[in-house]
């Protein structure tokens, strides 16, 4: 039997509000196996590990049971300090006595009682831990980036500046993402395109960057320092490296009523289009679905045209495999959909439009050509009414398409286009109703004042119940003023709605190939809310931008440098410590079934004709499983699903399990 | 197809007329209403206390009755309608208010909400189908711009009513095209008429029937057309609108050749 140390920590109150930790301390202390038991305010202080190394010399501990948080927190703390004093650091068990115990208990008694049992369970199981060695992995010195809006350009940017290679995977035919929609910028109405595109070509032009457009990721496998990743190229049907961006063929191609995806379907562009002036690559695409040539056969007028000798009707999509150190989520947002507000009348009048809409009608290259004008008949508005939080905010959605989350962009770019329409066309009368104006931000308050104070914007705490499309095209808004309590009927000529954001569709299917974690909303789930933040769970993968959760440009672009700088940590190593906790096969059990390797998520394990011949009697070939200790990430599936037992985990096997259990039943 | 009937007090007195003519159109349409006996005032407002359980009774009453009968219960008066479902969705959701409601029947079998209420649009929507509607008209209204109004009550609560979309609703417009008659969108056809605020502030229901008759006059409507007695007494009564307002059933009498 070990020599087993038990110490109790108190977590301050946290723990010791509720259980007993001195009756804990005693009662394990009579334990047979165990040779020292104390307690003590805060084990994993400084002071807390002495005591802890000071016990295993002082008493030659041969195992140590640490009673206090999970140990998801501070398992990797106590293993340290037990492997300084000397231990085999594997020979350390927690017994979470605080989120599975005191937190959940408001009986002093009981949560006494069942720390007890706890710490019985986790002495009984160090009785039979082995001490484990952990592997080394070598690091694939090149980063992948998801996306290739500001979050995932500025990701790759800082990556490539360190000096690895980084890739960005872009599903769209350029890079830029959101931010070529948008007009100005808040706080400071910079315009929106010319501090991004500089960006963009920056990105083009590194040779650490390698831009994979209008590609989508189509498979993940590997862990963390050795990822291997599957991009489908799509056909664009035109030759990236002879396309000259000269836009000939765009403007020749006879389909011309295909909605403009950068206009948000305001205007038409035709089947061969190159999304916008500035787009990276500067390369134009045919739409499948759309170019007669693809769809009929007949046409060709832009193979004709095209003096490079771009155009490749047989162009096939082709998958690229690349392996990579670290993968970076950057997957971005839209605005939901809202033709279920029926109240704002977005389906029955041209005239209400989103927020994303305005941007482009207010843009240079948009629709009116940056005019202020109505769709409907390409007057001049001269009363705006702006609706803030439309979806945002919504609990037991009646509308079954909003968010209980605030969309945190809205208050601001509302502000902004208060202002805008205010400063260019000061005989406009601008209304916004809002539930609450929420600026947070370095001078965003000020810019928000400034709208209300010095461009003379009319803010109205309050909803609006209704727009009705009128007889003479003009739009009747129906709202309550919350302050002076009563009900606000505004004529206007446009409505705008601050629709809310939910994180891009491809983000779901990509957290299943990355078995990363996703919270109800599909944001990405970082690895800690507060001290993790640009983390996922799982090792190896990193979160940028809009995908965890809503956040503004400036926001964004820190958190992308801030996963830029995880990477780049990772990437630095040249090998990377592997989980001891690995599954292995018993060969002399195993009957080769596959059980095991049809349930095993990371494909880890392999099958081998293995020779078992005794001298007597003759051959005896049988085929087993064998595991890839650096594939293996420890979650148990195959040992759960072994028929004969011949699997096993390191660490967690089904001795020490039972031993728990049998523990928890005295 | 035969439903049990709640016709309910105003169409025995004041809106013989939306009572009349469905009960013929019925016929023509093939399916019969068979009155309920001893039928009572549904309650007339749907009583939202959660305490409150005598209001409800008359309801349940009828539910009840439809059971036995174990037809489904049609209704024609928007508030008719409007409370009777609400009060077997209480029977079909609310626990407490079974258990109260029941022990105070006394049933031989107790009522859970089982009854499937039906307004008679919804009849014609998903039992007869307009399509079939559209086929047994004999006398098409072409050319008459129908403007529909549906108030309230049709619609609201949204979740408990389940006929149609409260914010942009269309089983009325679906209605008017299968009588062959136009039918004439305008923004403030769910708004409400003013209702009871007829009796006690009478500016309020003008105002509101008036924003209603004037929206649908000024999209060009010919006629106006409801399936509630209170809304046609605001609109004729409190709009100043001379746009004719009828009951639905009217027009699909005159549609099916029986006026």
């Amino acid at each position: 039997m070990r020599r087993i140390g038990v110490f109790v920590c108190h977590c301050g109150t946290n723990i010791a509000g509720t259980v007993d930790v001195k009756t804990v301390a005693e009662t394990l202390g009579k334990e047979p196996a165990v040779v020292y038991a104390t307690d003590y305010p805060y084990m994993c202080s400084e002071a807390g590990q002495n005591i802890i190394k000071d016990a295993i010399k002082e008493y030659k501990l041969e195992g140590v049971v640490v009673c206090s948080c999970s140990p998801r927190m501070h398992e990797a703390t106590f293993r340290k300090a037990v492997s300084a004093a000397g231990l085999n650091p594997y020979l350390l068990e927690v017994a979470n006595i605080r989120e599975q115990c005191s937190w959940i208990h408001k009986d002093m008694e009981a949560g006494t009682a069942k720390a007890i049992v706890l710490g019985r369970a986790a002495i009984a199981k160090v009785q039979l831990n082995a001490p484990l060695i952990a592997g080394e992995s070598p690091v694939v010195k090149r980063a992948l980036v998801i996306g290739g809006g500001i979050a995932g350009i500025q990701t790759a940017l800082d990556i490539a500046d360190a000096g690895y290679p980084v890739d960005i995977v872009e599903k769209e035919p350029t890079i830029g993402g959101k931010m070529t929609q948008i007009d100005k910028t808040f706080p400071t109405l910079d315009c929106s395109s010319c501090i991004l595109t500089p960006k963009m070509v920056e990105c083009a032009q590194n040779e650490n960057i390698t831009i994979y457009s209008y590609s989508e990721v189509e498979a993940v496998t590997g862990f963390v320092g050795n990822f291997s990743v599957k991009i489908r190229r799509k056909a664009r049907f035109v030759d990236e490296n002879k396309c000259t961006g000269c836009g000939v063929c765009t403007e020749k191609c006879p389909v011309k009523n295909v909605p403009d995806e950068y206009n948000l379907g305001l205007s038409n562009r035709h089947a061969a289009y190159i999304p916008f002036a500035q787009a990276i690559p500067n390369v134009a695409v045919l739409d499948k679905n759309r170019c007669i040539k693809l769809t009929k056969g007949k046409c060709g007028l832009c193979s004709t045209v095209c003096s490079a000798g771009a155009i490749d009707y047989e162009q096939k999509e082709t998958i690229v495999e690349e392996k990579y150190g670290a993968i970076v989520a950057a997957t971005g947002y839209n605005p939901i959909k809202i033709d279920g507000y029926d109240e704002f009348a977005y389906s029955q009048s041209k005239d209400v439009v989103t927020s994303l809409e305005f941007e482009r009608i207010l843009k240079a290259d948009g629709p009116t050509d940056g005019h202020l004008q109505r769709l409907s008949d390409g007057k001049q508005p001269k009363t705006i009414v702006f609706v803030q939080c439309v979806g945002s905010r919504e609990s037991g959605s009646s509308h079954g398409c909003g968010k209980e989350y605030c969309s945190k962009i809205c208050c601001m770019y509302t502000a902004k286009h208060a202002m805008l329409c205010r400063e260019k066309y000061p005989d406009t009368d601008v209304y916004v109703f809002y539930i609450d104006v929420r600026t947070p931000g370095k001078n965003y308050d000020e810019f928000y004042r400034r709208a209300v104070e010095q461009y003379g914007v009319h803010y109205i705490k309050g909803m609006v119940g209704k727009v009705a499309p009128q007889a003479d095209g003009s739009l009747m808004v129906q709202a309550s003023d919350l302050i002076s309590n009563e009900q606000l009927h505004v004529k206007a000529d446009m409505v705008v709605l601050a629709a809310a954001i939910e994180p891009d569709k491809s983000a779901r299917p990509l957290a299943t190939m990355l078995t990363a974690s996703m919270d109800t909303n599909d944001f990405f789930t970082e690895a800690h809310a507060k001290l993790r933040p640009v983390e996922s769970p799982t090792a190896g993968v990193f979160l940028s931008g809009v995908c965890q959760g809503p956040k503004d440009i400036p926001e964004t672009v820190a958190q992308a440098g801030a996963a830029a700088s995880k990477v780049i940590g990772l990437l630095a190593k040249d090998k990377l410590s592997c989980n001891p906790c690995v599954a292995h096969s018993n060969e002399m059990m195993c009957n080769g079934c596959s059980s095991c390797a049809n349930v095993c998520p990371y494909g880890a394990i392999t099958y081998a004709d293995k020779d078992f011949s005794r001298r007597q009697d003759g051959s005896m070939i049988r085929r087993v499983a064998s595991v890839n200790e650096a594939v293996c990430q420890g979650c148990g599936a195959c040992t759960v699903a072994c028929p004969s037992g011949a699997m096993d985990l390191k660490g967690f096997s089904t001795s020490q399990i039972m031993a728990e259990v049998d523990a928890i039943c005295k | 197809m035969t439903f049990s009937y709640f016709p309910g007090c105003t169409l025995k007195t004041k809106a013989k007329e939306l009572d009349r003519y469905a009960r013929i159109s019925a016929e023509a349409l093939g399916f019969s209403l068979e009155e309920l006996p001893d039928w009572q005032c549904c309650g007339g407002v749907y009583p939202m206390a959660k305490n409150e359980i005598a209001t409800k009774l008359s309801s349940i009453r009828a539910l009840a009755s439809a059971k036995e009968k174990g037809q489904p219960l049609v209704t024609l008066c928007s508030a008719c309608h409007n409370v009777i479902k609400q009060v077997n969705h209480d029977m079909q959701t609310d626990s407490n208010i079974v258990m109260k409601a029941n022990n105070y029947m006394k049933l031989e079998e107790p009522y859970n909400g089982e009854t499937e209420v039906l307004h008679y649009l919804e009849v014609l929507r998903d039992k007869i189908g307009f399509d079939n509607v559209a086929k047994a008209v004999k006398n098409p209204l072409k050319g008459k711009k129908i403007a529909a109004y549906y108030g309230c009550l049709l619609l609201r609560p949204g979740k408990v009513m389940q006929m149609d979309n409260p914010e942009n609703p269309k089983i009325l417009e679906d209605f008017i095209k299968a009588i062959g008659a136009t039918p004439v969108l305008y923004p403030y056809r769910n708004e409400c008429c003013g209702g009871y605020m007829t009796m006690e502030e009478k500016s309020v229901a003008e105002n509101r029937s008036s924003l209603v008759m004037n929206s649908a006059s000024e999209y060009g409507a010919d006629m106006v057309i409801t399936a509630c007695p209170l809304c046609l007494y605001n609109l004729t009564k409190n709009s100043g609108s001379d746009v004719p307002v009828v009951y639905f059933t009217e027009l699909l009498a005159e549609a099916l050749g029986l006026k």
